[in-house]
């Protein structure tokens, strides 16, 4: 009997490419079924990620081959605890948005309802695939799917929209582009495009100019998919002119996925030892990491429209996440990365979740016009202010874990710099999200005496996703602090050891 | 060291969780404001008696702990453990919480405040943020507290939303996040020095000094990061956000800026001083050659603190300022106690703690009540005021006498073991500026009394004109107390309040053997 659970890992990516073709068919005859199919896919792609999850957990790292071609020749599908870590929350924020996207398209794109949805399935088909796949060039294929339907979501917002997914296009290509490069030249060194068959191939090859070479093109293509500063020009831009929903994805789950392939490049194609002896660029992008978090909050600073504040902000968060990553040689550096990815998943989602009602019920973008917001929209503030909360770091928010562990890290690499840059940081967030809600709560209004305000929430589709992730902020930053008395510490303890190849990920 | 037995307790638990589910009630029962201020006293009550209930355990010698989890962090549990000193500060914050809980109502409605829901809300969660911090076990819980207390209590500062309030709290949270931002790199620093952030007696940092693996540059660093974390305690130069604060409502100065708020930052320098140091450590790190160790660094910035806020005091005339600038001093007091690193300089600082908390409550409660009954804020207008509030002004009178150390208010006492102390220490300049300080505080508190009692009033009004008595009341009960205190220990009453001088007693046996 055909075992369904067994080809979990590829049916998470086609029901979600059936779904896309069945909501165009199914649009056609009746807008309204275009939501339930949408929500229906993702529902079954989180309980299988959730599946896959636990039995990565239980059992170890799960082999899938495509087609029953052995690798190298085939295409395989490894997922381990990192990978299907990310997936889960992927899918979890893709869940969330699909329920905000209901009202929030229909207001701003009501005549392209099906053909959003469509796309947006796309999207979704590349981010897993991206996430599960262990094979470069599949990765390369299932990366510009995942782009091409951003550009394309990203432009149906019209205007300045199209002005900045043009950018995007141009800037994710050429960023695409470097990482086809990486591939194309480790396969004419090695012929191979398996991952794991890579990782075994490369070491005796690690002086070779060519390999280095692909090394910096995979550095500099991710480096721009995930807008690392400063190659995050396309970013703020595109996230501030597209549809609210759309920049929700985006920031939260997308951006996620390109760090993803970003550290599994850099862990799992090539190894510790060759950053360290070959290619010593752990320090360099730390240091661009600082710089990132300090430019980028300062930017933020500087902004009056709530979502490209929100933009910037997540170059710095970026930059904490890479940071992370410069400093895997420590401890805690490698967990801190790890976390932030969920920790800045759900912050960031959260705060424009927040951002897209406050554009749906109002029409208001510009900080200065937020006053008396919290007495309007008490629940969708309440959410921002937690989530902001969680940004700045106070405890017992995730936003504070990151940076315990980041502190953490810095201090055992002796990098005081970085303690420095992260304690800055959070200064530099209290400014400019403490400007939104000193208005949103305490600023009075002009002119309008103790007036009655009237409540006028966003509906509930809306708020309730905001609030659910607002929530999820403390809750799992209890989990992290609560260690390994929860579940969620031996998922990315797992994920380390997998990807600094130590310890023994549980035996099969 | 005197071996501690550990008693394993939810007491310490569910007496954060009253002001926490408090909390949450009052937001529930916004619109009914009975039914909301109740919640609050209930809590008040509740956590009291589970504060109080410790006290028996701890007499006998015992420690309570309660850990939830261990953190990720290895070695550092998220818990709380109760200790003699910890309970006093327990103790204090949650007895006054319902005194200043019934204050609250009446002064709320007095003046028919706006958002009175946020302004419970806030203080349940403040409440909860102080008892965190006094019943934490280790740095980490602590900090977690510290960062609560202070996101909490901003709401209540800028209470009157009014730009100046505004500004003031924009001033409040860049002092103390910044400070925050201290503390955390300190903690994280001790952790990556020791393995542990847990309060030891005897200190933690020691073992590390004394094989050589952690040099004393290190110690002087992180000690002034831990002080700078600790701004709460609104050492000079970094003080000005206290004064600025004093824009939030009485009722919130006098709990939050007299007791919970700035006795967390003092607390917290004392932990560090006796439970992470180690009063031996104090006294072996030099800041310059073998001249100026840790504690001697620590009582100069309070000494200096001491003269310096007295001398601005006297310039106030609004009365709240003026308490403020005093609190500031009496708070120097307390550190330079705990600098002075004798077992009688601890006595006094630890049992400052207390005894300052009830007289500062009352001082502003009394200037509460004055504005609420006369809507006078400065005290050059309150020519008179004794006449026609002869209840409040009595307290406020007692308890003048008692911050500058007159009896028959218990702060006589406190600077009673301060003097000692420094004698102790062999440091004669500390007892000068004690003296000094104290000399000060008369020169600003006298005026006050004076201007109250003995100048002819502008208007014709003779007639007794007292504030509520949800006011009243409580301002009685904590001017008594501080009387009792002093009773008490003069003639050995051994009633209730003997309970604080055994517990100081007993954390100064533990801090120095």
């Amino acid at each position: 009997m055909l075992i369904v659970t067994e080809h979990f890992p590829v049916l998470v990516i086609v029901i979600s490419m059936l779904s896309a073709f069945t909501i165009l068919i199914a649009g056609r005859w009746n807008k309204k079924t275009c939501l339930p199919i949408s929500i229906a896919t993702i529902s079954v792609q989180l309980f299988m990620a959730l599946f896959i999850l636990n039995q990565v957990i239980t059992r170890g790292t799960i082999h899938y081959r495509l087609g029953g071609w052995a690798p190298p020749w085939g295409i395989e599908y490894v997922i381990d605890a990192f990978n299907a870590y990310v997936l889960v929350i992927v899918l979890f924020i893709c869940l969330l948005t699909a329920i905000y996207a209901k009202r929030s398209i229909e207001r701003e794109q009501p005549h392209r309802i099906v053909p959003f949805y469509v796309v947006f399935q796309l999207l979704i088909t590349g981010l897993c695939g991206i996430t599960v796949t262990g094979d470069i060039f599949n990765l390369y294929v299932f990366l510009e799917i995942a782009s091409l339907a951003a550009y394309a979501l990203i432009a149906v917002a019209g205007r300045r929209a199209l002005k900045a997914s043009y950018n995007y296009v141009i800037m994710g290509s050429i960023g695409a582009c470097f990482y086809l490069l990486g591939a194309g030249f480790l396969y004419a060194v090695t012929g191979s495009l398996n991952m794991a068959d890579l990782s075994h191939l490369l070491p005796p090859l690690y002086e070779n100019k060519v390999v280095q070479a692909a090394f910096v093109f995979f550095v500099v293509g991710m480096s721009i998919k995930m807008a690392l500063f400063p190659l995050h020009i396309w970013q703020p831009d595109a996230y501030t002119y597209a549809p609210s929903a759309v920049t929700v994805i985006i920031a939260a789950a997308m951006s996620k996925v390109s760090i993803y392939a970003f550290i599994r490049v850099f862990f799992s194609v090539f190894t510790t030892e060759f950053i360290r002896i070959y290619v010593p660029i752990a320090t360099a992008i730390s240091w661009i990491a600082a710089i990132a978090i300090i430019v980028g909050s300062i930017i933020a600073i500087m902004q009056s429209n709530l979502k490209r504040m929100l933009a910037y902000s997540s170059v710095a968060q970026v930059g904490y996440i890479v940071l992370g990553v410069g400093l895997y040689s420590t401890q805690w550096g490698l967990y801190g990365a790890l976390m932030h990815i969920l920790n800045h998943a759900l912050t960031k989602g959260c705060l424009f979740l927040v951002a897209g009602a406050i554009i749906y019920r109002y029409g208001l973008w510009n900080i200065h016009d937020f006053v008396g917001l919290g007495k309007k929209m008490p629940y969708t503030c309440a959410a921002f202010t937690i989530a902001a909360l969680s940004m700045i770091g106070v405890p017992p928010s995730v936003g504070f874990i990151t940076k315990l562990c980041l502190l953490a890290a810095s201090l055992e690499a002796v990098e005081y710099a970085f303690v420095a840059v992260i304690l800055a940081s959070t200064l530099l967030n209290l400014v400019y999200f403490w400007r939104v809600i000193e208005r949103m709560y305490f600023v009075k209004g002009e002119g309008e005496e103790e007036k009655e305000i009237r409540k006028d929430e966003a509906p509930m589709s809306m708020v309730l996703p905001a609030l659910i992730l607002g929530s999820l902020c403390i809750i799992v930053g209890i989990l992290w602090l609560a260690g390994t008395e929860t579940p969620l510490l031996p998922v990315v303890d797992h994920a380390v050891n997998a990807l600094l190849g130590t310890g023994v990920v549980a035996a099969p | 060291m005197i071996e501690e037995s550990i008693v394993y307790s939810y007491r310490p638990l569910l007496a954060i969780l009253c002001p926490a589910t408090a909390a949450i009630l009052i937001l529930l029962s916004s619109k009914r404001s009975n039914v909301r201020e109740s919640w609050t006293i209930i809590a008040g009550i509740l956590q009291f008696s589970l504060v109080a209930s410790m006290v028996p355990i701890i007499l006998e010698r015992k420690v309570i702990e309660c850990t939830f989890f261990q953190t990720m962090f290895e070695g550092i549990a998220f818990g709380f453990k109760v200790d003699a000193f910890g309970l006093i500060f327990a103790l204090t914050a949650s007895f006054l919480w319902i005194l200043v809980s019934f204050y609250s109502i009446g002064y709320m409605r007095s003046l028919k405040e706006h958002a009175q829901t946020r302004y419970y809300f806030c203080f349940a969660i403040a409440i909860f943020g102080a008892i965190g911090i006094a019943l934490s076990a280790n740095l980490l819980t602590l900090f977690i507290f510290y960062e609560i207390l202070t996101v909490s209590t901003y709401p209540l500062v800028i209470h009157d939303q009014s730009p100046e309030a505004l500004s003031a709290g924009r001033k409040y949270f860049a002092y103390l996040l910044t400070s925050g931002v201290f503390f955390l790199f300190a903690v994280m620093m001790t952790y990556y020095l020791t393995g542990t952030t847990d309060f030891t007696n005897g200190g933690i940092l020691k073992e590390g000094f004394d094989a050589g693996s952690v040099s004393s540059v290190t110690l002087a660093i992180l000690f002034f990061c831990f002080l700078l974390g600790f701004l709460k305690a609104a050492w000079m130069p970094f003080h000005s956000w206290l004064p600025t604060a004093m824009i939030a409502p009485t009722p919130v100065s006098a709990l939050l800026h007299a007791v919970a708020v700035v006795k967390a930052g003092v607390f917290g320098i004392v932990r560090i001083v006796c439970y992470i140091y180690g009063v031996d450590l104090m006294g072996k790190v030099y800041l310059v050659g073998e001249h100026l160790d840790l504690g001697l660094a620590l009582a100069c910035i309070a000494g200096f603190t001491m003269i310096v806020a007295n001398l601005f005091a006297i310039a106030q005339d609004n009365l709240k300022r003026r308490l403020a600038y005093s609190t500031i001093n009496q708070l120097s007091y307390i550190l330079l106690g705990a600098g002075l690193l004798t077992t009688e300089g601890i006595r006094g600082a630890m049992i400052h703690i207390p005894f300052h908390g009830f007289m500062k409550i009352t001082l502003f409660l009394c200037a509460g009540a004055i504005m609420v009954a006369t809507g006078k804020k400065n005290i050059s207008e309150m020519s008179g005021v004794g006449k026609t509030m002869p209840v409040t002004m009595l307290a406020f009178t007692i308890t003048a006498f008692g911050m500058c150390g007159i009896p028959p208010a218990c702060g006589f006492i406190s600077k009673w073991f301060l003097c000692q102390g420094a004698l102790q220490a062999e440091e004669i300049a500390f007892l000068f500026i004690l003296l000094i300080a104290s000399f000060l505080d008369v020169v600003y508190f006298f005026p006050i009394i004076h201007t109250a009692f003995f100048k002819k009033p502008e208007g014709v009004g003779e007639e007794i004109k007292e504030a509520p008595l949800f006011m009243l009341v409580p301002l009685s009960i904590t001017a008594i107390f501080s009387v009792i205190f002093f009773l008490d220990f003069i003639l050995r009453l051994d009633i209730i309040s003997m309970y604080f001088y055994k517990l100081v007693e007993l954390a100064v046996g533990n801090v120095i053997p």
